[in-house]
């Protein structure tokens, strides 16, 4: 099978939905000529000319309007993000249009919209372009919000994204779109909503998604040299999401972490552990721990920047106070 | 923060503790596990193994003072916390327990910097605003009508760990958490599930050793002729809690008949003589009894049943127990699905249950849920015997030696047969005379005719 990178996977799943559907655009800042800020639409000019991926001017606001404008009138775009924190501008865009349009209808209308790009800190860009959304769109009813892990998921769930006739948030990393893995050349798709089994163990589950999950299975690996089994699994989409697995895992290892790499308060993590807490209270030997940023704006000291997001010792640690091994 | 250290039920029986000696003292460092006091009580002087972690602040039960479980014993934390509030509910508590157990408190003057709470207005005060902590007289915990005192706010356990408690019928009293605090977790639990020998057929406590063999070990019942106090180990502990808890709450009747073991026995002969040599051994008397006992239930499902105070459960699965004595106490492997299985099956799943008994290596879900339970003293030469009920099941099997006795023929000759006892304990509460006795009947007809089940 041909071992690809992420933006690769990305990529494909963006050409092969434009060759498959000609309502599929891209749109966003930097995605026609320069080829995207991190070259993940890299030849979509050339393929499908300017009318089908656009360049807009410095414009959050009115681009991402322009995405669900077209995609009430019957065009299925993509509209990338260059980062999750530039969303931040259009954020009235995807709360009060695009989650809300096929309420307010009465189901007449359909926003069948991607918003894709990189979320989550990355290096060196200080507090201000180093923030994660999950929480902030996770918490809107109305939008799917999906983080796949590997390339493999990247291509497969992009291409249920493009499909969905709902608004979807695709969240990316910088960081990841280096990374490599195998992609098989025939199609495929992902479906949005199921969670991954990555590693199974038993005494203890971890539970993260997109750009952690490499840092929890080496948590999970050390954690095995020590003589710990611990399941891994990624979530791949938080909305909807596969509370099932999640549930099954935890009533097998009875102990559970949650890893976010975003702030605690509020945060998607919170949300899961409330949710395992209540649905699996009987089976839970410890409570849930998380594992997230600390609650502070992201340093630029990289030393701190590191410090303070989750790492493979705080996940192999949290991991053994639910196990209730003294450290 | 501080915290209270309890005293704990050190005995299954235990209600007061008395305190020998303290091993720490005010200001010393105490570490999980470290033994911090000698605690007497019904039974035996325990050492009290701490849970807690940090610097013993105070010493509240003096030397030859008495506590109630559930009563702190101790402050424990970081020194310099204040903790007079602490010390000023946990006396108060003294003083309700003191009064409850119509004891005297502890001739021992309390130590100085304990006043009086009503010597101090302002602390008074601070009562009145916070009374679930200081108030004048806690609520009595509720009493549940077993005599086990309700989880008091000083037990803590996990929800698993309660869950696999209440599963298991463990009181969480009896045990010392593993966790953080004291916190009872399922590592705990299993560890004294392990310990567990089951209690079903208790009639064969003391089956082994010297009492069959006739000879005793040693010259008198202790080596040095005085009276022995023995600690009584974790398994013995909950053989002892499970067994009275199955005595004292269902009500036990029994009923006994006479069956003529000379078919099934002929029948066991028949087949080992057919089964290739390699196949696994002799099959046992005990796979054809359980398959009896399957069938036979089969037919009178409702002695396949448990109480659950409210409901009775009725078994969808058959699930039969059988006692085997082990060297230190007894327990029961399940063999699983009795109903659909063959007399050959059984037997093998049998001999792995028991080889893993005899080695102390069943996991507990292989040892727990029977749906009914057989005993067998007939190797020990026991000719009839009652056993205890082995919860959840709701009638267990006593079975005695297979003998032979004289008979009149209905021809009126004097013939021979191979006569076995079966005593059938039964649960009032879910089993009723007439029922019980129809399916020992049944089972009478079942090994004594296998054949005409088969119509």
């Amino acid at each position: 099978m041909p071992v690809i990178a992420f933006r690769q996977a990305l990529k494909d799943a963006m050409d092969e939905e434009m060759a498959r559907d000609e309502n599929v655009i891209l749109i966003g800042e930097e995605v026609a000529q320069y080829n995207g800020a991190y070259k993940v639409s890299q030849g979509l000019l050339d393929k499908y000319g300017p009318e089908r991926v656009i360049d807009t001017p410095i414009t959050e606001e009115g681009f991402t309007g322009v995405g669900i404008g077209a995609a009430l009138v019957g065009l299925r775009p993509i509209v990338e993000w260059m980062t999750l924190n530039f969303s931040a501008q259009a954020f009235d865009q995807v709360l009060n249009n695009a989650a809300k349009m096929q309420h307010m209808s009465g189901g007449q209308l359909r926003v069948p919209v991607v918003f894709r790009g990189p979320n989550g800190p990355a290096e060196f860009l200080s507090s201000q372009h180093s923030q994660s959304f999950q929480a902030f769109y996770s918490h809107i009813p109305g939008i799917k919000v999906v983080a796949p892990s590997t390339p493999y998921d990247a291509k497969g769930m992009l291409k249920s994204a493009i499909r969905d006739d709902n608004p979807v948030v695709f969240l990316e990393s910088e960081l990841m779109y280096a990374w490599k893995g195998e992609v098989p050349e025939e199609e495929y798709l992902v479906p949005l909503g199921k969670a991954e089994i990555r590693r199974a163990g038993e005494e203890v589950t971890l539970i993260s998604f997109s750009k952690p999950m490499q840092m929890v299975l080496e948590a999970a690996q050390a954690l095995e040299k020590e003589g710990y089994s611990a399941e891994v699994i990624d979530l791949r989409s938080l909305r909807p999401l596969d509370e099932q697995a999640v549930y099954e895992s935890v009533r097998k290892s009875n102990r559970c972490v949650v890893i976010d790499n975003d702030w605690p308060v509020a945060g998607f993590a919170s949300y899961l552990g409330w949710l395992i807490s209540r649905n699996c209270f009987d089976s839970l030997d410890a409570p849930v721990e998380l594992v997230t940023m600390e609650d502070v704006p992201t340093p630029y000291n990289h030393a701190m920047e590191l410090a303070m997001q989750p790492s493979v010792e705080k996940v192999m640690n949290a991991a053994k106070r639910v196990m209730y091994v003294t450290q | 923060m501080a915290e209270q250290v309890l005293m704990l039920a050190l005995s299954p029986t235990m209600e007061v503790g008395t305190i020998v000696k303290w091993h720490k003292k005010e200001g010393d460092t105490v570490a999980q596990s470290d033994v911090i006091c000698e605690v007497e009580t019904d039974k035996a002087t325990m050492e009290y193994e701490s849970v807690n972690e940090g610097t013993l602040l105070k010493i509240l039960v003096p030397e030859g003072g008495q506590a109630k479980i559930g009563d702190p014993i101790a402050v424990v934390g970081e020194s310099g916390e204040d903790i007079s509030s602490l010390v000023e509910a946990a006396e108060q508590k003294a003083e309700s327990a003191a009064a409850a157990a119509g004891a005297k408190p502890p001739a021992t003057e309390p130590p100085a910097d304990v006043k009086p709470s009503m010597a101090e207005p302002a602390k008074a005060a601070e009562r009145e605003e916070k009374p679930a902590v200081t108030g004048a007289k806690p609520p009595a915990a509720p009493q549940p009508a077993d005599g086990i005192p309700a989880l008091a706010g000083g037990l803590k356990a996990s929800p698993l760990a309660r869950k696999m408690a209440g599963e298991q019928g463990i009181n969480l009293r009896t045990l010392r958490g593993s966790g953080p605090g004291g916190r009872i977790v399922k590592r705990d639990i299993e560890k004294a599930l392990r310990q567990v020998a089951s209690y079903g057929a208790a009639a064969a406590v003391g089956v082994t050793g010297p009492a069959i063999a006739g000879t005793p070990a040693v010259a008198g019942p202790t080596a040095s002729g005085r009276d022995e106090q023995i600690p009584v180990s974790g398994k013995r502990k909950i053989i002892a809690q499970r067994l009275s808890e199955s005595m004292y709450s269902a009500p036990h009747y029994y009923l006994r008949i006479d069956v003529d073991a000379g078919p099934m026995m002929t029948a066991r002969s028949r087949l080992n003589a057919r089964l290739p040599r390699e196949a696994g051994g002799k099959v046992s008397p005990n796979a054809f009894l359980i398959k009896f006992v399957a069938e036979s239930l089969k037919n009178y499902p409702s002695v396949n049943a448990s109480w659950q105070g409210d409901t009775i459960l009725q078994f969808g699965k058959i699930d039969v127990a059988l006692a085997v004595a082990q060297e230190d106490g007894l327990i029961t492997p399940v063999v699983r699905d009795c109903g659909s299985k063959g007399i050959v099956q059984i037997d093998r799943e049998l001999k792995i249950l028991i080889d893993k008994a005899l080695t102390n290596k069943l996991a507990p879900e292989e040892y727990s849920g029977a749906t009914f339970t057989v005993s067998s003293l007939g190797p020990s030469g026991i000719l009839e015997f009652t056993a205890i009920i082995n919860p959840p099941g709701s009638a267990i099997l006593a079975v005695g030696r297979i003998h032979k006795v004289p008979v009149v023929e209905d021809d009126g000759s004097i013939g021979v047969r191979s006569q076995m006892m079966l005593t059938l304990s039964c649960d009032h509460r879910v089993i009723d005379g007439a029922v019980g006795a129809a399916f020992l009947s049944d089972l009478k007809a079942m090994i004594e005719y296998p054949i005409d089940h088969l119509y």
